[in-house]
């Protein structure tokens, strides 16, 4: 389960990387989102991965005498998950607002600001 | 000490822009009630910092759960410093912002975002828990963005976009850097990942992820390869955004970084030297970008490069003494900077254009208002006794202590090419005899303005400048409270022994 995770997180990694590259707008977006889900799976395999056992403790004892699920990861992935939702959703309306403003995809365009001195 | 009141700022910064959502779209009562309320923040600044300077760490574990498994918030004097500075950059943007914004500007939310931008910054400077900084980080840049794109004009939205994708990217590294901490360590209490990161004998896996914290701070406060978006962006806004971007969002960058790289990845020499050599860069090709351009807007942008790059030599020496300069040039850099950026809004107002070979003559006409611009541009140069000069002592002491004579060459290099940038635009906007070019801006004109138009502009500079010449004058206050957060950094022992010891309260 491991190695396949670490190959997924590669994957998501490399190709958000290759996207963020591109000279597209819109596909500079889809590589930071890609990104973003890759370091959310990143998180939950640092975090080791327990099969099956949940983070509760037995009726009877007071302290885990067993090894259990580390809520802790899967309770960052979710923060993440929501920041990055938000930020992604204005980073979408922003391209959108620059395409109709511009007329442009390309970000090559977008270089008045540096060209004036 | 355990005091729930410590979080304060951030609650009522948060009350303050849910009141000022209450009220969109009336500009009027907008612009009163923020004033008022900013004022009130500055007020609680001012206590949280005396609380802290009189009564030393105060701790608070939210929800009550024990040090290292909640999250903690710690104000300690550096963090609560730090809040006293953002709250007065605020206090003054907000009264600059009642002047100088345009209605529909401000008609779309421009108060509320601020106050959530300062929410945002109160938080980053009092949590102890990296993940928690990571959280208030975005909530400063969402505000951030926000601000930027406000108006929507066409060169805003082109340095948005640089601005959004760099720091997304930056948020992807700093969560790559908490996924590898937490995995090394298995905590996020800053506190407790200082002893146990100690602890840790694969130094190549600390190193990895001190880079990984490197690269996303960089890319936050704008230093050597990482600094391109400043430059495209930070002009674009109306003034009274830049001031408070200018002021404080770079600063929350190197805050972040004096925190992890004095707390966490303490004491190591493949880091320091990576900083050195990146300060060392930083320092020559902000100084190069301001030399080269006209526009007062990327003139000052560059300069705030140039700078950051003083305060990361500083990071990068480690040594105390370096630190204090560090501290230093942070209070100096947060308060002049806030007030120049205000400056060149105050010059677009008077002659409407930032282009210095268009400027010109402002000396003959507005003698007075000249002289107090004067203050923060030389106070940024360091012309002895003015505020910059005493950090740059530190610095030049603390290399001098170290043996990093190459740093100390580029502190003094930079320092002689911001001195030159200075007398540039003091030569050319103040000295020269006025141009006469068809004025470019729209907008309300300065001499338009009624006499309390006029005065909510020029106050917060006199504002600013006053502290500036405190800063300047009164610098044994600064360099004995300098020395003080700089010795609790380099000693972190108190600062985890307080939140690690901390008993939760009894119900």
């Amino acid at each position: 389960m491991e190695l396949l995770l670490i190959f997924i997180i590669g994957l998501l990694h490399a190709a958000g990387i290759y996207m963020l590259l591109r000279r597209s707008m819109f596909k500079m977006i889809i590589g930071l989102i890609l990104l973003g889900n890759g370091v959310n799976l990143l998180i939950f395999l640092l975090g080791r991965l327990v099969k099956g056992k949940p983070p509760v403790i037995d009726e009877a004892s007071k302290v885990f005498t067993e090894i259990y699920a580390d809520p802790v990861p899967q309770a960052l992935i979710l923060t993440a998950i929501v920041i990055g939702f938000g930020l992604q959703s204005f980073a979408i309306i922003l391209i959108k607002r620059v395409y109709k403003v511009l007329e442009t995809d390309d970000l090559d365009d977008l270089n008045s600001t540096d060209e004036e001195i | 000490m355990n005091n729930s009141w410590i979080v304060l700022p951030i609650l009522f910064q948060l009350v303050s822009a849910v009141v000022l959502l209450l009220t969109w779209g009336n500009i009027k009562i907008q612009k009163i009630v923020s004033i008022l309320l900013s004022a009130i923040g500055l007020g609680i600044g001012i206590w949280l910092f005396l609380l802290i300077y009189n009564h030393g760490i105060q701790v608070t574990q939210s929800g009550n759960w024990p040090a290292p498994f909640g999250i903690t918030f710690v104000a300690d004097t550096f963090g609560s410093t730090m809040v006293l500075l953002a709250s007065i950059a605020g206090f003054s943007v907000s009264i600059f912002a009642a002047g100088s914004m345009s209605r529909a500007r401000l008609r779309f939310g421009f108060f509320p975002l601020l106050h959530f931008l300062i929410m945002g910054l109160q938080g980053a400077f009092l949590t102890g828990d990296i993940f928690n900084l990571y959280v208030w980080f975005e909530v400063i840049i969402i505000s951030s963005f926000v601000l930027i794109t406000i108006g929507g004009k066409k060169a805003q939205l082109e340095g948005a976009i640089k601005y959004v994708a760099l720091n997304l990217l930056a948020s992807i590294f700093f969560l790559i850097g908490i996924a590898f901490l937490y995995g090394l360590t298995g905590s996020l209490n800053m506190a407790d990942l200082a002893t146990k990161v100690q602890e840790i004998d694969n130094k190549g896996l600390i190193n990895v992820t001190a880079s990984l914290f490197l690269v996303a701070f960089g890319i936050k406060s704008a230093v050597f390869p990482l600094y391109f978006w400043l430059p495209a962006s930070y002009h674009t806004p109306p003034a009274a955004v830049g001031a408070i971007f200018g002021g404080l969002l770079t600063k929350v960058g190197v805050y972040a970084m004096v925190r992890t790289f004095t707390l966490i990845f303490a004491g190591d020499v493949f880091l320091s030297l990576i900083l050195s050599v990146m300060a060392a860069l930083t320092i020559l090709s902000g100084a190069l970008g301001a030399m080269y351009h006209r526009h007062l807007g990327k003139i000052f942008g560059y300069l705030i490069i140039c700078h950051i790059g003083f305060m990361m030599a500083g990071v990068g020496m480690m040594t105390e003494l370096a630190i204090v300069g560090t501290v230093f040039y942070l209070v100096h850099d947060i308060i002049v900077k806030t007030n120049l950026f205000m400056v060149s809004g105050l010059i677009l107002k008077i002659n409407g254009t930032q282009d210095i070979k268009e400027l010109g003559g402002m000396y003959k006409s507005k003698p007075l208002l000249s002289l107090l611009m004067a203050i923060p541009l030389f106070s940024l140069v360091g012309i002895p006794p003015l505020s910059g000069f005493w950090a740059k002592l530190f610095f030049i002491k603390g290399g001098l202590e170290s043996k990093e004579y190459f740093l100390i060459a580029f502190i003094i290099l930079g320092s002689f090419l911001t001195l030159w940038v200075i007398a540039k635009v003091w030569s050319e906007v103040f000295w020269k005899d006025a141009v006469n070019l068809p004025k470019k801006s729209k907008g309300i004109f300065f001499h338009e303005l009624s006499s309390t138009g006029k005065w909510v502009l020029v106050l917060p500079v006199i504002f600013l400048s006053i502290i500036s010449l405190y800063i300047g004058f009164g610098a044994e206050h600064i360099v004995s409270l300098s020395q003080r957060i700089a010795s609790e950094l380099m000693n972190p022992a108190s600062y985890i022994e307080t939140v690690l010891s901390q008993k939760t309260i009894e119900p």
